[in-house]
């Protein structure tokens, strides 16, 4: 009796599901909004800056000769250059490259990121796959990042992608490490406040502008280097960029942003 | 029983004090106990401001064994504490979290 109901029972709780994601996203907004009541919630783009007026200022400084620049340029040197067998970037990725408000998508029963989609481009052209810490998938993905500028984020969370985003919902909300700290302890309990002089960011927008230029780094990196320095900070164990976990996080924190403006590549303290 | 009680009465004002002394490094060290990360204590430079500030200690909490416990795993009293459970995670060894709270207590 139960089994015969149990497609009936699956359809109902993942179209709720479906609503989550919607509802979620509301609850993200409603919960930066209310926390910071003299911020737009849109403003949290900018991480850190958006809360701290002096910060902010230093930082305004940083962008006049923004320390990306060089890694955007020679990223669309590379986008242009084509592959052995005549084609290139532009045959898998439309408008010059401006498509980073699509990623992450789901595809083949995974989360595919921009660095992921990269590689399978050159892999489908006959090109050997970047590892997702070299220069160079930094500078295609400067490139890729700054061509998408000013484009709202519009990813959407098919049926079949709703495990992989309750996976990512998870990890944001698991404790870790030995210092026992969730994403959300940080970045929503106390957000604002002052680890000694830093500043804890909010969520809502920590996926507008990678990959980011950090000083801390002297160079540009990825939003999965930013996870795993964050994991680390908190004595857990770092994954390896583009672990699924990792892509499952992007993705989650990436659906909850749909809408918000792309501003990347930025650079960060 | 009495000889040792005896004893440890007379050495324990100093064995305290430098005890106060290891459990203030221990707060103010940024990879051991970093207690300054969040709460502002007196002399320790560019405090966090997430948790309170640790003054009048013995008027808040007059056990220390109520302190300890609260070092040693805050989230028993609170479950969505962000404070480290310092002794249930072994982030400091049970002899390092009595030199905190000796210090912490003396604020």
């Amino acid at each position: 009796m139960f089994v015969r109901f149990l497609p009936v029972l699956f359809m109902i709780l993942s179209s709720a599901s479906m609503a989550d994601v919607e509802a979620d996203r509301e609850a993200f907004r409603a919960f930066y909004a209310k926390r910071f009541s003299s911020i737009p919630v849109e403003a949290h783009v900018d991480g850190v800056y958006a809360l701290d007026e002096a910060k902010r200022a230093q930082w305004l400084e940083m962008e006049e000769f923004p320390p990306y620049e060089f890694s955007v340029d020679d990223g669309e040197a590379l986008y242009d250059e084509p592959f052995t067998d005549g084609s290139g970037y532009g045959d898998c990725f439309a408008d010059g490259g401006a498509v980073k408000h699509l990623y992450p998508r789901f595809e083949g029963g995974e989360v595919v990121t921009m660095e992921v989609a990269v590689n399978q481009c050159r892999v489908q052209h006959g090109m050997e796959s970047l590892a997702y810490d070299s220069e160079e998938m930094m500078q295609l993905t400067s490139y890729i990042a700054y061509a998408s500028r000013d484009q709202l984020i519009d990813i959407k969370v098919p049926e079949d992608a709703l495990p992989a985003y309750e996976r990512g919902k998870q990890f944001y909300y698991s404790r870790r490490g030995q210092l026992n700290f969730s994403c959300s302890h940080c970045h929503m309990q106390i957000v604002g406040s002052q680890l000694r002089a830093e500043v804890l960011s909010a969520s809502y927008g920590h996926v507008t502008h990678w990959p980011t230029y950090r000083l801390k780094w002297q160079e540009v990196g990825s939003l999965h280097r930013r996870f795993a320095e964050c994991n680390g900070q908190v004595g857990a164990e770092a994954l390896p960029l583009q672990s699924q976990p990792y892509r499952e996080l992007e993705y989650f924190l990436t659906a909850i942003a749909r809408g918000l403006l792309l501003n990347g590549p930025a650079s960060r303290k | 029983m009495k000889k040792v009680l005896f004893l440890l009465a007379v050495v324990s004002p100093i064995v305290m004090a430098d005890d106060i002394n290891k459990g203030r490094e221990l707060a103010f060290d940024r990879s051991r106990g970093n207690c300054l990360a969040c709460h502002m204590m007196e002399g320790g430079e560019m405090p966090g401001n997430v948790a309170p500030p640790l003054i009048a200690m013995k008027t808040r909490f007059p056990e220390r064994s109520v302190l300890r416990e609260q070092v040693w795993d805050a989230t028993i009293r609170n479950p969505e504490s962000v404070m480290p459970p310092y002794g249930r995670h072994g982030v400091l060894t049970e002899e390092e979290i009595d030199q905190v709270v000796d210090f912490v207590h003396s604020l």
